[in-house]
């Protein structure tokens, strides 16, 4: 058995001398012929050879009897099917009075119950429940005592077997209360084998319909386990409150104080659980006292723990912060501390709250500038402050004072005005500092720039010239690169104060909250990216890209019936979509083309795709009708040819609870953009909302983000839209007029989940012709 | 090749005696896989087990399955168990197995296991079986280890009887 395994060709031989030493008369034969097999069984040696199995376990011998179940056992797990076979005899082993045939019978249904569930073994609650108590009633019996407790390896292998029975049964679970608060009262916790049988009765009664009495007993013992002075006892204490926490938060919550302790133990196993639980505990009322105590956890914390503590700390705060300010700091402690050990998707994060947080964003500035002056060695820290004070280099030199919110330390903070000259010697000695790297001299480098058009004293731009011209030797391209176009740049006095200007805000909240955590790292913006370009697909291929080159000798109206369809392509493009598999992204572009022939616009450009010949038109009407489902079934785009100018709600998608309304405007600066305002309005909660448009190819299309995923009834969210109408490439005038007649036409895909059932429609929309003029 | 550990989520997958110089005196696996991936665990858990000092807990994790240890003298017995095996009571398996080869070999040591591994393995079959416990009283164990060692020596005993028997007659 040592030398052999079950891949062994030789087994075959083996098979039948095992069949006879079954069928033996001596029992040590028939033993030592079941413990061979339980060893290197294979899946055709278990088929063979089950019947003899099945036999054994019926022997008068109990020595034979153990030992069989567990080769019954093996042939389990070699092959499931077999469970057949055992189940009378298993059934009857669950009666026997000899503790090892009992441990092994209880062992081999436990398996079955695992294969074909509990239900054809519910009947034995009753015995189980009786051999449990006699083992917890009955005194000192020698033969199975191990210190004052009898035979805790057949008790655990009960309580066990009760669990898998006890699971959704209601009825089942009743019968073994009693005794599962029999066994939790009355078993010893001094030792180690008392607390196994504790233990696995605690995952017993959380595991099956117990009353709630019996549930807090439970996590009760597991609150006096994490107080017990022994390592591994603590260690599964704080292992099955991983377990709990999603199903019982506060029960706990009480035991907060203790986990927090073990965050202090000596052992990393102990460290890391705690530090998981503590995670799971964070909520919006213990978030300050818990997040103190990580942070002071993570000024001691071991190496590898930072970088998941400075995630999970960042996430938590996200989205329990109970204010900005309070956020704010919370981070930046965090990168205080450890700020070597930063997701970059957390940085990106903090930046982002700053650019949004404008009343604190000079308290910010100052508190990362006196935080760089003293310590340069975190990196992200380095980033964040090189950064900020870049962009917010002026609010640096005036000074301020920032209320803070119901903070602790709420008092205004009042700062001095800094002088040009500190920050470009803050600046300067990153750069010289040993703990620089490439990706912070490149964030100086920037920085430098901005602050060139912030600042007036002509002695620190010279500086600030200087520094840039260091790097135009760089060996690294990056820094190179950078200080070169940069260099120019400062000389180009027209454009650079509009090239060096603030960074609008990034986009919106929502997103942050993607971005940060671990578990979805994709933001939903990037998601639209993609399936944009899904959405329009391969755009050479439609006939409608090969216009634009020829517009210069058409007539505008020429080159409208070229892009909507003229008499040439529609029929070709029509055929396609008519096909039932028209929901590839090609075919959907096609679509959006063909169609668009089909709303007949009184402009001039229409006059020539009706003179199309009729069989096209018929054509396309066909596609129409036989085009995908969700286009059909969404009310048909809105009609009204309403008054022109004034901006009017027209509704784009009505289905499911879920109404869109879109509100073009004419940009007031540029004529040739259209801004559109989509609004969400719902009867029900629809959830992540996720709105795309796509134009056809003459236009640009740029989309700002939701307000908010989420729309709950009587809320109303909204959605910036800019359509540029004018191709590129066309003179002034004639692409105004051009703009005039064009039509905006969208092609909508809305996806988003009612009550966790998630939905995707899509339809065409086109603003009435009015509206443009 | 499958790089799991185990089969299923429950139950022993292997029990290794090692020494605290690293040196493997026992290994027993109740899942069947190649030399090759049985060396692999074998480096993983000596290395993971003999970091560990004295104050720490008795668990670790590997892969997708648990390693509880103890170390008795200078032999460490490590047993890989299942997710969902309860650790405490595996700590009580080790146990019980040093106590048999205790009382079998009186004051068991080092030494002893490398002599009469026949031995060690023999026991460890009497208590253990497909990786599930058959036998929680000691003395059972006992009994049927010393049965089988007395059919043996009679076996022996009778072979040479039998050889000295044909010598003679020759």
């Amino acid at each position: 058995m040592l030398l052999l395994d079950e891949n062994q060709e030789v087994l075959t031989l083996v098979t039948n001398s095992l069949k006879n030493d079954m069928n033996h008369s001596n029992a040590s034969t028939v033993s030592l012929a079941l413990c061979t097999f339980a060893n290197i069984s294979s899946e055709e040696m278990a088929r063979d050879l089950v019947t003899e199995v099945e036999r054994c376990l019926g022997s008068g011998n109990a020595y034979i009897r153990k030992k069989a179940a567990l080769a019954a056992l093996r042939c389990l797990y070699k092959v499931p099917e077999l469970v057949d076979h055992f189940e009378g005899r298993a059934m009857g082993l669950l009666g026997d009075r000899n503790h090892g045939v009992l441990l092994t019978g209880v062992t081999l249904v436990t398996e079955m119950c695992r294969l074909v569930g509990g239900e054809p073994f519910r009947q034995a609650v009753p015995i189980l429940v009786r051999h449990l108590k006699a083992l917890v009633t009955t005194g000192y019996s020698p033969e199975h005592d191990v210190s004052g407790i009898t035979d805790p390896f057949l008790q655990v292998k009960i309580l066990r077997l009760l669990r898998m029975l006890g699971k959704d049964d209601a009825e089942a679970s009743e019968a073994m209360n009693d005794i599962l608060a029999q066994v939790a009262t009355n078993t010893e916790s001094a030792k180690n084998v008392g607390n196994s049988i504790l233990y696995e009765t605690v995952l017993t009664i959380l595991e099956i319909e117990a009353e709630s009495g019996l549930r807090v007993m439970a996590i009760n013992i597991l609150g006096k386990f994490l107080g017990n002075r022994d390592n591994n006892i603590r260690y599964v204490a704080l292992n099955t409150l991983n377990k709990v926490v999603a199903m019982d938060t506060n029960a706990v919550q009480r035991h907060r104080s203790i986990i927090l302790d073990c965050l202090r133990d000596g052992d990393i196993s102990i460290r890391r659980r705690a530090l998981e639980l503590s995670y799971a505990l964070i909520n919006e009322s213990n978030v300050r006292v818990l997040t103190r105590e990580l942070l002071a956890f993570l000024e001691v914390a071991d190496n590898e723990f930072k970088l998941g503590m400075t995630t999970q700390v960042c996430a938590a705060a996200e989205r329990f912060a109970p204010n900005r300010r309070w956020h704010i700091d919370t981070v930046l402690r965090v990168l205080k501390l450890a700020g070597n050990f930063v997701r970059e998707e957390v940085l990106s994060g903090f930046i982002r709250l700053i650019a949004h947080t404008v009343d604190l964003q000079s308290y910010t500035v100052f508190k990362l500038y006196t935080s760089l002056r003293a310590d340069v060695s975190q990196e992200s820290l380095t980033l964040a402050g090189v950064w900020v004070i870049g962009e917010f280099g002026d609010v640096l030199l005036q000074g301020g004072t920032t209320v803070g919110g119901e903070d602790e330390e709420a008092t205004a903070t009042t700062s001095d005005a800094v002088s040009e000259k500190d920050v470009l010697d803050l600046m300067e000695n990153i750069l010289l500092s040993p703990y620089t790297n490439n990706n912070i001299r490149g964030f100086v480098l920037t920085a430098l720039t901005k602050l060139s058009t912030r600042f007036s004293d002509p002695t620190q731009l010279a500086r600030i010239k200087k520094a840039l011209k260091g790097f135009e030797t760089s060996i690294e391209l990056e820094l190179q690169q950078r200080s070169i176009e940069f260099g120019t740049l400062l000389g180009m006095e027209g454009i650079k104060g509009g090239v060096l200007e603030r960074m609008p805000p990034p986009e919106i909240k929502a997103t942050v909250m993607g971005t940060v955590s671990e578990k979805r790292p994709v933001g939903s913006l990037r998601r639209d990216k993609d399936a944009l370009l899904d959405l329009m697909g391969d755009e050479s291929s439609t006939p409608a890209a090969a216009a634009p080159s020829a517009a210069k000798q058409q007539t505008t109206q020429d080159l409208l019936a070229d892009i909507f369809g003229s008499n040439d392509e529609t029929p070709a493009a029509a055929p396609s979509v008519s096909t039932p598999s028209a929901t590839s992204a090609v075919d959907d572009i096609m679509g959006l083309f063909g169609q668009t022939s089909l709303s007949p616009q009184p402009t001039g450009a229409s006059s020539s795709s009706y003179s199309a010949p009729p069989s096209a038109s018929a054509d396309l009407f066909s596609s129409l009708s036989s085009s995908p489902a969700p286009v059909a079934a969404t009310p048909p785009p809105a009609p009204t040819p309403a008054a022109a100018a004034a901006p009017q709600q027209l509704e784009a998608y009505n289905s499911n609870g879920l109404r869109i309304t879109l509100t073009p405007q004419r940009d007031s600066s540029n004529k040739l953009v259209v801004n559109i305002l989509a609004r969400f309005t719902a009867t029900q909660p629809v959830q992540s909302v996720n709105f795309q448009a796509a134009v056809p190819k003459t236009q640009k299309l740029q989309m700002l983000a939701m307000s908010k995923t989420d729309v709950s009834p009587g809320a109303t969210e909204t959605q910036q839209l800019r359509v540029m109408v004018a191709a590129p490439g066309l003179a002034d005038l004639s692409a105004l007029a051009f703009a005039r007649k064009a039509l905006v036409r969208l092609r909508l895909r809305i996806a988003y989940s009612i009550n966790g059932a998630a939905q995707q429609d899509q339809t065409d929309f086109s603003f009435p012709a009015g509206l443009m003029a | 090749m499958s790089t799991q550990l185990n089969e299923r989520d429950n139950g022993v997958s292997f029990i290794l005696l090692i020494s605290r110089q690293g040196k493997v005196r026992l290994a027993k696996w109740y899942t069947t896989m190649s030399t090759r991936n049985k060396n692999k665990i074998i480096k993983d858990v000596t290395q993971l087990v003999l970091a560990r000092r004295t104050r720490m807990c008795n668990f670790l994790e590997y892969k997708d399955s648990k390693v509880v240890y103890r170390r008795y003298a200078s032999l460490f017995f490590v047993c890989g168990i299942g997710q969902q095996d309860n650790e405490l009571i595996t700590l009580e398996i080790i146990h019980r197995y040093v106590e048999v080869l205790d009382r079998y070999f009186g004051n068991v040591c080092e030494l002893d296991l490398i002599f009469n591994f026949q031995k060690a393995y023999s026991i460890l079959d009497e208590l253990i079986i497909a990786g599930e416990m058959q036998e929680s009283s000691k003395k059972s164990v006992l009994r049927a280890v010393g049965q089988s060692d007395s059919i043996e020596e009679a076996e022996t005993s009778e072979d040479s009887l039998a050889r000295l028997g044909s010598g003679h007659a020759r």
